[in-house]
């Protein structure tokens, strides 16, 4: 394995500790939402991967 | 009995409040966007290693979790800000050779594609006012199962797995500029600096998983 994997791998390390109280706080602290709550983001979503098939085929 | 003058003064107080940090927000992200692809450029130009490059991230990270949310709050966070920026643009460098030597194209697409994601993200954000705080716990969660899923897959070498990851980054930086935007609209982020450094990351997240996605499935991989 070399020293560039080693890198990446301790920086992947390095933001599982830094995220991980982050994770915990915000599970117990955010509010909780509602079926359309959860619309709100599914639909701008939806058409942000609609745009990115768009991108792909046009590339 | 409450007076409701003074509620409506508070109200317009408050109002102005948020539209300030918006506004300072938007125009020290588009100043650290150019500042940061200035870097990039030089860093393209003097064809730096991947090393430099590993150094220059190493150090934009630490700026960010050790010195700006220190600085945040003084003059001093600009240029700690500028510095993060800086480091991140020198460190995608040899990315972006990478991607240009394989097909140039792809780098504009992803370039622009970034932008209409961005402004269509943050136009929905303003425009609906919705409160995204809800997707707080939802999105620490996505990118802890993510950065998971990077670390196994440099010993797993999968590149299914790698493009799944792309995918992922693509949601989940698309979901953090809703919840930041929103944040800012309902005054829960009054800081300029640190919803600059948030919508930065998510920006620059976000371009590179799309010039992962594009150049995978556009055929030229």
């Amino acid at each position: 394995m070399d020293w560039l994997k080693i890198g990446s791998a301790v920086f992947l390390i390095a933001m599982i500790v830094f995220l991980w109280p982050r994770m915990k706080h915000a599970v117990a602290n955010s509010p909780k939402g509602k079926m359309s709550d959860w619309m709100g983001f599914i639909v701008p979503l939806a058409a942000v991967i609609g745009f990115i098939i768009l991108l792909i085929n046009m590339v | 009995m409450n007076n409701p003058n003074i509620s409506i003064g508070r109200s317009q107080e408050s109002i102005l409040a948020t539209n300030k940090v918006l506004k300072n927000t938007y125009m020290l992200l588009s100043i650290t966007l150019i500042f940061s692809a200035f870097t990039a450029f030089i860093g393209m130009q003097m064809q730096i290693g991947q090393g430099v490059a590993m150094i220059a991230t190493f150090g934009a990270i630490g700026l960010l979790w050790f010195v700006l949310p220190r600085t945040a709050n003084s003059a001093a966070g600009i240029p700690v800000i500028f510095a993060f920026t800086g480091l991140i643009g020198l460190g995608m460098a040899p990315l972006l050779n990478m991607y240009l030597a394989v097909n140039p194209s792809v780098v504009s697409t992803a370039l622009g594609g970034t932008g209409v994601i961005f402004l269509g993200l943050s136009g929905y954000a303003l425009t609906t006012r919705k409160d995204f705080s809800f997707m707080g716990g939802f999105l620490m969660v996505g990118m802890l199962v993510v950065v998971v899923a990077a670390l196994a897959n440099i010993f797993l070498q999968m590149p299914v797995m790698s493009l799944v990851v792309s995918g992922a980054i693509v949601m989940l930086m698309s979901g953090l500029i809703l919840y930041e935007t929103s944040s800012i609209i309902h005054g829960g982020e009054t800081n300029y600096i640190m919803a600059t450094a948030s919508l930065f990351l998510s920006i620059i997240n976000l371009f590179q998983a799309l010039l992962h996605l594009l150049t995978a499935f556009g055929g030229d991989d």
